[in-house]
């Protein structure tokens, strides 16, 4: 398991076959990615940049609880984490998530648990710049439907 | 007892600084006592989210001396 926020943008093909290169061979069957990348729109108006902000050790420490969690939930090999913060702009990447596992049911289900849970709970605020040079914070994100919900404690539970 | 505040996004406009530190009388407090406090008795921000020492927790959670407790507005990350 990994865990990285950095600043620096990354290339997340190049990201995922430089860790897949670390991992035993031949012990996956499959990896599931999902990328997040910038939009140039969002609430019904253009955006030309982004600041992220976080809060540093808070931010890893929840994102590397959720793995693990992932990891007791699901039969995975491994899992991979890499989200930026800083000034960014549309098309570049935020987040990486690249789950490994022996069957692709297991690595799908724990991808998408990594990052839905990651967008409710992980403390990461987005500042966006629209073309005008007006800021605003984002104040939510958009809901995947079939979220988990995440109660107070850390705990989940699913609903659809 | 002190108590490092942090504060994060919207909260850190709305506080006009990114963290102090609140030096309260006797050995024990609470999250809401130093809300009080910070904000000069101003009611919390209804979707305010609260964490000590980097764990999520409320407004009612005892805080003790060197505590680490964060205001943020709910996160956008991902």
């Amino acid at each position: 398991m990994k865990v990285v926020v950095q600043e620096s943008p990354f290339e997340p093909g190049q990201v995922v076959a430089d860790y897949q290169n670390s991992l035993p061979r031949g012990k996956h069957g499959g990896v599931v990615t999902f990328v997040g990348t910038m939009r140039d729109f969002n609430d019904g108006q253009d955006v030309a940049a982004m600041r992220l902000d976080y809060y540093p050790g808070m931010t890893e420490k929840h994102i590397e609880q959720v793995c693990e969690e992932a990891a007791q939930r699901w039969d995975i090999v491994d899992s991979l984490v890499v989200h930026r913060h800083g000034d960014m702009y549309p098309n570049d990447a935020i987040v990486l998530v690249a789950v490994w596992s022996a069957h692709r049911a297991n690595a799908f289900d724990a991808c998408r648990f990594i990052i839905n849970y990651l967008k409710e709970r992980a403390p990461f605020w987005k500042c966006e710049t629209t073309p005008a040079g007006h800021k605003r914070w984002v104040e939510h994100n958009s809901r995947d439907p079939k979220a988990e919900v995440v109660s107070g404690n850390g705990s989940a539970q699913t609903v659809e | 007892m002190n108590v490092t505040v942090r504060y994060f996004a919207s909260m850190r406009d709305r506080m006009g600084c990114a963290d102090e530190v609140v030096s309260i009388g006797g050995d024990a407090s609470t999250v809401a006592a130093v809300w009080a406090i910070v904000s000069e008795d101003k009611p919390m921000p209804p979707s305010t989210l609260i964490a000590v020492n980097m764990a999520y927790t409320d407004a009612a959670a005892a805080l003790k001396d060197g505590d680490e407790l964060a205001f943020f507005p709910p996160v956008t990350g991902g």
